[in-house]
């Protein structure tokens, strides 16, 4: 392979990477607060892809500048949620907590998958803007527009979700709650309030990353499960506690699939990262980016 | 002094098993009131009733004019009464200063946040010198002193105290308890939930026992120190023989 077509396999790996890290911040907010598995999240992907298609058919908004339409709209379905199915699931304690979230959220996925297809048909679909494939070049390595803006807006989002949680009040709030919910009580914290805040936050970092795949890839209403997948080896990958490491563990999982794609076949590329998953789990349970 | 907080015939129980029976207690503003029994008599129960962490299964918690009982956890912390939980539960990832922080949370605490900052580094200066350390790096005395002054942080009228002492070395139980007699002298009112019975008892203006879920004794601190019972079940007395009698 020669070293051009490895910085080109790297530099998509980067791209792809993206994309994850931000679906993989999603369901890693609401796993680490709620502390539920939310198996609908890439369905919440899903969605968000859809408005963010439908703003651009019929209002014809660049799909980088719908963010500021599909983002809200996103929030709001997170909220309906919260306050309509998982607010009876995050009083449960135990064992209990655990079964009911991942009944729910696995039924809720084929209720949006259904409600998708019968609203969207199952046709694939993809948003033809009109810069596509146009890129810059670097030493003959090509960059879309497209995939360069995505990767741009994630690590954008990332920093932005990092000054939010680490610096403000209601970040606080969130930190607080995932680390211990009755002491957050106790300081005074209405932590149904900031399940709901962040369950609705967690829907949005999943339209921004829908949007991104529709852009980039193609949306259909059948993803959201590989995505909840990929999320769940990411946030793994990253360690359960850590909200922002599921960004640096997301790029790593892109990269390494590109390159195993490259260099053992494109058939193990998932293989690849389902190994370095298991890895580790086994070498450092506590996650690479989880502070011990 | 007048009445402050009132708790009223409560019932409180974990599944089928029913941990206070009838409980009632008052505390008037300005005391510190010390509440000792043996494990499992309910008292960190009664504690965590009061907060709003648990729901009592009848009675109520009366401060002033607001039903207590009827309020979620943290409108109970916005009245001004505050828990210090057993184990602390300090959000041990975050800082010094951002433990701190969350304490003020509450609007009005919010607000005030930087002179009661100023007053709590004052009592506790250690925190002021490690507000950058991470909270579970702390040892044991210091994560007790983050875990009141961030109590303090959100203007307590009512503090309560679960355990302060528990795990800790004689020298700094000793300095908890005189923090908390200086907490006081400033206009707290205290209720303190002890193993350490002899402590409590020295400290305290009045206190309550607590056996298997029910008030069986009150008294002043004096009053239950000269009192032979407690002296025998609490205080280490081997009871009284027939030759001392005499």
């Amino acid at each position: 392979m020669s070293l051009h077509s490895f910085a080109q396999t790297l530099v998509f790996g980067l791209f792809v990477g993206g994309i994850y890290g931000i679906a993989a911040m999603g369901l890693a907010l609401v796993f680490g607060v709620l502390k539920m598995l939310n198996i609908a999240h890439g369905e919440l992907l899903m969605l968000g892809g859809y408005v963010s298609l439908w703003v651009f058919q019929t209002l014809g908004i660049d799909p980088f500048v719908s963010l500021a339409i599909v983002i809200p709209v996103l929030f709001a379905v997170g909220l309906l949620l919260d306050r309509t199915v998982y607010r009876h699931i995050v009083r449960l304690l135990g064992e209990e907590k655990i079964k009911n979230s991942l009944l729910v959220s696995f039924g809720l996925t084929l209720v949006i998958q259904n409600l998708a297809q019968w609203l969207f048909t199952a046709d694939e679909r993809t948003i033809q803007v009109s810069y596509v494939g146009e890129g810059l070049n670097l030493l003959g390595v090509s960059m879309p527009y497209t995939r360069l803006g995505s990767l741009f807006i994630a690590l954008a989002v990332t920093l932005v979700l990092n000054y939010f949680l680490h610096h403000t009040y209601p970040g606080k709030a969130i930190l607080a709650t995932a680390e211990d919910f009755e002491a957050a009580e106790l300081a005074g914290i209405n932590i149904h309030r900031v399940y709901m805040m962040t369950f609705a936050l967690g829907a949005s970092l999943a339209s921004i990353a829908g949007t991104f795949v529709t852009v980039t890839y193609g949306i259909s209403p059948s993803i959201g499960i590989i995505w909840t997948l990929k999320a769940l080896i990411v946030i793994v990958l990253a360690g359960t506690g850590s909200i922002l490491g599921a960004f640096p563990a997301g790029i790593l999982l892109g990269v390494v699939e590109a390159l195993s794609g490259a260099f053992i076949g494109a058939a193990y590329r998932e293989v690849v990262g389902l190994v370095i998953f298991l890895l580790v789990l086994i070498l450092r349970p506590q996650g690479l980016f989880a502070r011990s | 002094m007048t009445k402050f907080l009132g708790i009223d015939h409560m019932n409180a129980a974990y599944g089928d098993m029913q941990a206070l029976w009838g409980v009632s207690l008052k505390i008037n503003e300005g005391e510190i009131i010390a509440l000792i029994g043996p494990n499992g008599a309910g008292k960190t129960t009664l504690l965590r009733t009061i907060a709003g962490l648990h729901r009592p299964t009848s009675g109520t918690v009366q401060l002033g004019d607001t039903a207590l009982h009827v309020l979620p956890a943290y409108r109970i912390v916005n009245e001004g009464v505050i828990l210090v939980p057993e184990g602390r539960k300090l959000f041990g990832s975050l800082t010094v200063l951002e433990n701190l922080e969350l304490g003020a949370y509450s609007r009005h605490a919010r607000e005030a946040r930087f002179k009661t900052l100023h007053h709590v580094f004052e009592l506790f200066p250690i925190l002021e010198e490690r507000q950058k350390q991470r909270a579970n790096t702390m040892s044991g005395g210091q994560q007790q002193m983050l875990a009141i002054g961030r109590a303090l942080m959100g203007l307590p009228r009512l503090l309560m105290l679960d355990e302060p002492s528990l795990g800790l070395a004689p020298m700094i139980v000793q300095n908890i308890f005189e923090i908390i007699k200086l907490m006081n002298d400033q206009g707290v009112t205290i209720f303190l939930v002890e193993q350490n019975a002899r402590q409590a008892l020295e400290l305290a203006h009045r206190a309550y026992i607590l056996e298997q879920g029910r008030v069986v004794g009150t008294g002043t601190g004096k009053e239950l120190l000269h009192n032979n019972e407690v002296r025998q079940a609490y205080l280490g007395f081997a009871p009284a023989t027939r030759h001392e009698k005499r």
